[in-house]
């Protein structure tokens, strides 16, 4: 079988989980759809996930009301194992990156990490990945019976459910004590649309000069295209903007249609986590900031006056 | 104690990346250590300097070049060095049977690691070791305490942030904002020539890694490149919009 773990968030299941689905069906793997959910009170997340698979797994324990590495991995691997799975799908979350080798290891797998294309068959795997900052893109292979795969967020297309509903069935497990333990929780939500979701993503860095500029110029073109906000490591750093807006390396990877990028010099570790936008818009003093080399658009001069010039333009 | 802090060397960021016999080629490139195991460096001689009597000891498992950021290691403060020598590329899920047997034979209680890798763009090493050793794992910390055998501190999550309290043993993994990693002054630079590194080969780690790596190509997206002067903003504003609008057709 093909196990998926299902990610889901505020009641829903994600979109990661959708586009797990796809990736599955598009592997080329002849297998019966499993999805497995792990969690407490996710009945209403199982009725809906059965709509596009073949089989659900529910393990509804309270003992799985927290995310765990150690409890979602040794789940997942008790799962798979006996299920006889011989493809483990996890969603490329912060949190599918943490136990998704601790799954491989325990089932002997290799890992297939963040892939971009997948092709399955009883004998080999054969994924596409990002390497080195997302510059490189590399073919790797795996010959052996089991793979752990986790799926890069917002590549592959969201799989549509169907009217009808696979059937459901309760599963026991041997769940280990969680030995790190959450003492508190920082939630960092924004109430403006998500940036994995948005078709236009709006980043300032820098060159915004201060959180009052940030707020004038990037906030402002944002509201007034609809578009998320981004911000870049330095001044998230800086304490200008809430970390779950950072783009790059460190915080999320966005794919919109347009990025706009005002006063971001273009660090690599920025770049890579935007460089796969459609289209990408550059607003910067420096002529030799490599955001430029990058960029379809751009235009070379002081964000605090083309900014607002744009801003007219748009109203126009 | 004793606390691993684990290296890679990867492509400077500035440099670019060549591709040859379907592998990226870094022979004739500027290497560095991994910002991200920088911090895990730091963070090590910053535990030992709040008191903690720690030896730390740098690790790294690659071929000959390496052992330039081991010493680099060494002349910010780490005590030793082990470099495990080969030039084998190994997966993350491979890598970490010898970074765990290390651990075992060197019986460190604390294991740092960079969140991410920036030549395989992997997050799964420290995971991988933590779950060979049977150890819990803290990933993405970005404040840390250790009072005893306790870490308290804090580390990125799916949404936003938590707090968090671990026991000894564990693998951490490292990112910025963590600290500042401090830069090698002469006077370290020249003591940690005399300080132990040690060679050990791959052979002793019985790994055969399950991945194969067949090729590796650059990503091109081709840019149009339309960069226009902004010192007549309005001008400016109002071509960009133009363009944006009838050309690329991204915004109404």
């Amino acid at each position: 079988m093909i196990l998926i773990v299902v990610e889901y968030a505020n009641g829903k299941v994600s979109k990661s989980t959708w586009e797990m689905i796809t990736a599955a069906r598009e592997s080329g793997r002849e297998a019966p759809l499993t999805a497995l959910v792990l969690g407490s009170n996710i009945s209403a997340i199982a009725a809906e996930v059965a709509r596009a698979v073949d089989q659900v797994l529910v393990a509804d324990l309270p003992a799985l009301a927290q995310y765990d590495p150690e409890l979602w991995s040794a789940a997942v691997a008790q799962i798979a194992a006996e299920g006889e799975a011989n493809l483990v799908l996890i969603g490329g979350s912060r949190s599918g990156r943490e136990y998704s080798p601790r799954v491989a290891i325990k089932l002997d797998a290799p890992l297939l990490e963040d892939v971009i294309t997948l092709k399955s068959s009883a004998e080999t795997n054969t994924a596409q990945r990002y390497t080195f900052l997302a510059r490189v893109t590399e073919t790797i292979e795996s010959t052996t019976p089991i793979a752990v795969v986790t799926i890069k967020p917002g590549v592959f297309n969201p799989a549509t459910p169907k009217a009808e509903a696979a059937e459901q069935f309760d599963v026991d497990l041997n769940l280990p004590t969680p030995r790190l333990k959450v003492t508190g929780k920082t939630a960092e939500r924004s109430s403006r649309i998500s940036l994995s979701e948005a078709e236009i993503v709006v980043s300032g860095g820098r060159g915004v000069g201060s959180a009052e500029g940030f707020t004038q110029y990037v906030e402002a073109l944002a509201d007034q295209l609809g578009a998320a906000v981004g911000a870049t490591r330095a001044i998230v750093d800086a304490g200008w903007r809430p970390y779950s807006e950072q783009v790059g390396q460190t915080g999320k990877t966005v794919q919109p249609k347009t990025y706009i990028a005002i006063g971001i010099s273009g660090a690599v570790q920025h770049l890579s986590g935007m460089n796969k936008s459609k289209t990408i818009v550059a607003i910067n003093r420096d002529p030799e900031a490599p955001i430029f080399k990058i960029a379809d658009y751009g235009i070379i001069g002081d964000v605090t006056q083309l900014v607002p010039a744009i801003l007219t333009e748009l109203k126009k | 104690m004793r606390i691993l802090t684990y290296i890679r060397q990867v492509l400077d960021a500035e440099e670019s990346v060549h591709i040859a016999n379907d592998a990226v080629a870094l022979e004739n490139s500027k290497l560095v250590m991994d910002t991200m195991d920088e911090y895990g460096v730091e963070e090590a001689l910053r535990l030992r300097e709040s008191g903690i009597e720690a030896e730390i000891v740098a690790v790294a498992v690659g071929s000959a070049r390496i052992q330039d950021a081991l010493r680099t290691a060494l002349a910010m403060g780490a005590d030793r060095a082990i470099h495990v020598e080969t030039d084998t590329r190994l997966d993350a899920i491979a890598l970490s049977k010898v970074l765990a047997q290390l651990a075992t034979q060197e019986q460190a209680t604390l294991i740092f690691s960079g969140g991410q890798q920036a030549d395989w763009d992997s997050h799964a090493l420290a995971a991988a070791t933590a779950e060979r050793l049977n150890w819990p794992q803290v990933t993405w910390t970005s404040a840390l305490e250790l009072k005893g055998t306790t870490l308290t501190g804090k580390h990125d999550a799916d949404e936003g942030s938590e707090s968090f309290t671990l026991e000894l043993p564990a693998v951490v993994t490292t990112q910025q904002g963590l600290n500042e990693p401090r830069y090698p002054t002469l006077p370290n630079i020249m003591k940690s020539k005399k300080k132990e590194l040690r060679k050990e080969s791959l052979d002793e780690f019985d790994v055969t890694p399950k991945l194969k790596f067949v090729s590796a190509e650059i990503q091109v997206k081709n840019r149009l490149n339309k960069i226009l002067d902004g010192k007549d903003a309005p001008a400016a504003a109002a071509q960009l919009v133009d363009l944006l609008r009838n050309e690329a057709r991204v915004i109404a």
